[in-house]
């Protein structure tokens, strides 16, 4: 019989909590981390809004007792402190019991300490220490060497879908027996190098993003990690733990229409959904809520809003854009939203879409605006898409 | 356990003249130079020129590479594409970057934050050929390549892929050879690249290049030889555990290590980090053939995928060119291992077979 995978434990920080427990307070009491920057160091840092976690590098190292010599990139410093929570709320002492691995995923790595030592490392010796963390893998060896874990490291980076992709490839290392347990996700810090690349772009909002309204104007950058414990159920079972929930489908797909833009009919979202649903063996009926990519630009969310019409016709299931807390924090996106779709199975919950007032007249469905707390949540489906036509669902479900 | 796969289609843009068919690396170029950099072929052959005018090298090279491979394998649409590349699209990252200080982040212009993103090569491919498939970006350092080619032996184990396009691709440019250079992870001056086995400094020959190939499920005309199997192992502790994490892999295929014929390793001038292979070599593979590869190609993160090429081509032309061998397999060549490693962190063996 083929194993089960299941999510044991969950960790994250965003500029709506340092942990699990703040940005489940922040979720259900409509607190978006959306504001002015404190650290970034940018000429458009007054320009925009951002979902910024508020502390500084050395704040951070602080954090993880890392003395303030040594070369770490805020993303490695944001990856440690989830993963770390993840693992510790999976109750798990003994990292190397059970062959256990680690996945990450990140857009630009240590591109936060590359983009302001570039000159220096061009003309000067005074950063060389961090040349070496502009490498994507580098915050993934920093969690694997702080959480001892040997068996097994990759990292993964297909734009803005790169965390959900962890978190499928991590399922199917279980389902065939190469590892037992595996804690995936991905990470991304603020940089100017995306600030600069959106706003060429011209796909930034200068006020909060409005995810599937008529009036929305693009997306606000985020940061954070997120990570989640997917193990075995024959494990599980032998060490007599209780899982959050279970990972029941998932899907990647390309939408091979453009490098940036999605197509306007939605196919690589539409095959993306449609593949795993049927992996999960549910109904499109049996979908309780969805956590949509929703990032607020005019493309995402109208290609979005299309493809999930194409899947389940007139009776799309409760949704919403959790960006309006968050931001969108790119590599970290598809996990951190898994993490609050396991919250909203664990809490029976849906958080809403922030900032949504006006239907977008070309599909006309609305998002959930108000939490809703009356009703049992079975089944959560969550989109992550990217650069690149990447279009990645999870599907996770009650157990 | 992973199913074997066959390698049905192959494609390579390297320093070397790798683009042929044909014809298995009748003249090796040995360069004198501080990094090594591709051969292109003429990519309008490969690629729509609309197209080609807004990629970089990486992304051309990448391409280009992956539809020599896909038209080998009589593929037209794959059902999976997973592309492994260390660094990504640093040119395109460096271009940006630059721009961004220089003109204290105005003026800028959105198609190198475009084409800068790790799956860029990936995607490129997918758009060009219309395949809406399974796509996917590794980019850990020198498991990389390694991780796109578990990936896709995982699809054919899974049975939800028959082929799959898998490959490696890194470019190098002036600045990030510079930086690598000056803290010690690249060699500082030029190397005769036939002479890195007696190199006297620190530091790796640079190199960059393409490697797709079309990996299946079934055996056709086309079939190189088959892959058996790939593993990583991240900082093992000394050179007992890597002789025991490779012994326990062949084991797991029912191998031991005198059933691998020839042993291609990463060997790549470094004085501080080479002698890790001789010590394996002397350890547990006494009985076994001795290559290498990166005289011909130099280091960059994703070599394996051309020492993976090499491979299949040994295996399917067995000959063996003599630049490559550093002890004379005793046997005829079967099976062979591929064993690398970057400054004793990330080592990974891919085992390959005749078919």
């Amino acid at each position: 019989m083929q194993r089960r995978v299941l999510i044991t434990g969950l960790g994250t920080i965003s500029s709506i909590g340092m942990n699990i427990e703040e940005t489940l307070d922040s979720l259900l009491n409509k607190r978006s981390g959306i504001k002015k920057s404190k650290n970034l160091q940018s000429v458009h840092k007054d320009d925009f809004v951002f979902g910024e976690i508020p502390l500084t590098l050395s704040e951070l190292k602080d954090m993880l007792n890392i003395p303030q010599h040594e070369a770490y990139s805020r993303t490695s410093l944001l990856a440690m402190l989830a993963a770390k929570e993840a693992v510790d709320n999976a109750g798990i002492s003994d990292i190397n019991k059970y062959r256990t691995g680690f996945l990450s995923a990140s857009t630009v790595g240590g591109m936060d300490r590359s983009e302001l030592y570039y000159s220096d490392f061009l003309t000067n010796d005074t950063q060389n220490k961090y040349i070496d963390s502009h490498h994507c893998g580098d915050h993934t060896e920093k969690v694997a060497d702080l959480l001892g874990i040997k068996d097994f490291t990759s990292t993964i980076s297909t734009a803005c879908s790169s965390s959900i992709n962890t978190i499928m490839f991590g399922a199917r290392l279980i389902k065939l027996g190469i590892l037992d347990r595996v804690i995936a996700g991905g990470v991304d810090s603020l940089s100017k190098f995306t600030l600069n690349g959106f706003n060429t772009l011209m796909i930034l909002d200068r006020e909060h993003c409005r995810p599937f309204d008529e009036t929305r104007s693009g997306l606000n950058l985020g940061e954070g990690a997120g990570y989640v414990v997917l193990e075995a159920d024959d494990i599980i079972e032998k060490e007599g733990k209780t899982a959050i929930c279970e990972l029941k489908g998932y899907a990647n797909a390309n939408d091979a229409f453009h490098q940036t833009a999605s197509s306007p009919t939605g196919e690589g979202a539409f095959l993306a959904m449609t593949k795993a649903l049927k992996l999960s063996g549910l109904n499109k009926d049996d979908i309780s809520y969805i956590n949509v990519h929703g990032t607020g630009t005019g493309n995402n969310d109208l290609s979005e809003g299309i493809a999930m019409k194409r899947v389940f016709g007139e009776n799309i299931p409760p949704f919403s854009s959790t960006k309006g807390y968050t931001g969108h924090t790119l590599g970290a996106a598809g996990s951190i939203e898994t993490i609050f779709g396991a919250l909203a199975i664990k809490h029976n919950t849906i958080f809403p879409n922030l900032n949504f007032v006006n239907t977008i007249e070309e599909i006309g469905i609305r998002p959930e605006t108000d939490i809703i707390t009356n009703r049992e949540i079975k089944n959560v489906l969550s989109n992550s898409f990217g650069f690149g036509g990447n279009n990645s669902t999870l599907i996770i479900s009650k157990i | 356990m992973i199913n074997s796969v066959y390698i049905n289609g192959l494609g390579a843009i390297s320093p070397q003249e790798t683009f042929s068919a044909d014809s298995f690396l009748k003249n090796i170029i040995d360069y004198n130079q501080k990094y090594l950099e591709i051969i292109p072929p003429v990519y309008k052959e490969y690629i729509d020129p609309k197209a080609l005018r807004r990629m970089s090298k990486i992304v051309r090279m990448g391409v280009a590479s992956g539809f020599m491979a896909l038209k080998q394998a009589n593929i037209e649409i794959p059902d999976a594409i997973n592309t492994g590349t260390g660094l990504g699209c640093q040119a395109d990252t460096e271009k940006f970057l630059q721009t961004m200080i220089d003109n204290d982040e105005t003026l800028l212009n959105p198609s190198s934050f475009i084409q800068s993103t790790h799956n860029t090569i990936g995607g490129q491919i997918a758009l060009a050929i219309g395949c809406n498939n399974y796509n996917m970006a590794y980019v850990h350092r020198t498991f990389s390549f390694e991780t796109a080619l578990l990936d896709s032996m995982m699809m054919i184990t899974e049975g939800t892929a028959k082929n799959v396009l898998v490959g490696g691709v890194d470019e190098i440019t002036e600045e990030s050879y510079y930086i690598r250079a000056k803290i010690g992870h690249l060699k500082n001056e030029a190397e005769q690249s036939s002479n890195i086995l007696n190199s006297k400094t620190i530091g790796a020959l640079c190199g960059e290049g393409a490697a797709f190939a079309v990996v299946s499920d079934s055996k056709t005309e086309t079939s190189y030889c088959k892959i058996d199997g790939v593993s990583m192992f991240y900082k093992p502790v000394d050179t007992l555990e890597i002789a025991a994490k490779i012994t326990s892999f062949l084991q797991e295929h029912n191998l031991t290590p005198q059933d691998i014929d020839f042993v291609i390793s990463g060997f790549n001038g470094d004085i501080e980090y080479d002698g890790i292979y001789r010590m394996i070599n002397e350890k547990i593979f006494e009985h076994s053939g001795l290559g290498m590869y990166k005289n011909l190609c130099g280091e960059y993160d994703t070599s394996s995928a051309f020492a993976t090429w090499m491979a299949a081509n040994i295996l399917k032309f067995k000959e063996i060119p003599s630049e490559i061998i550093i002890k004379k397999p005793l046997n005829k060549v079967k099976r062979v291992l591929i064993y690398n490693q970057f400054h004793n962190v990330n080592h990974s063996i891919i085992l390959m077979s005749e078919c």
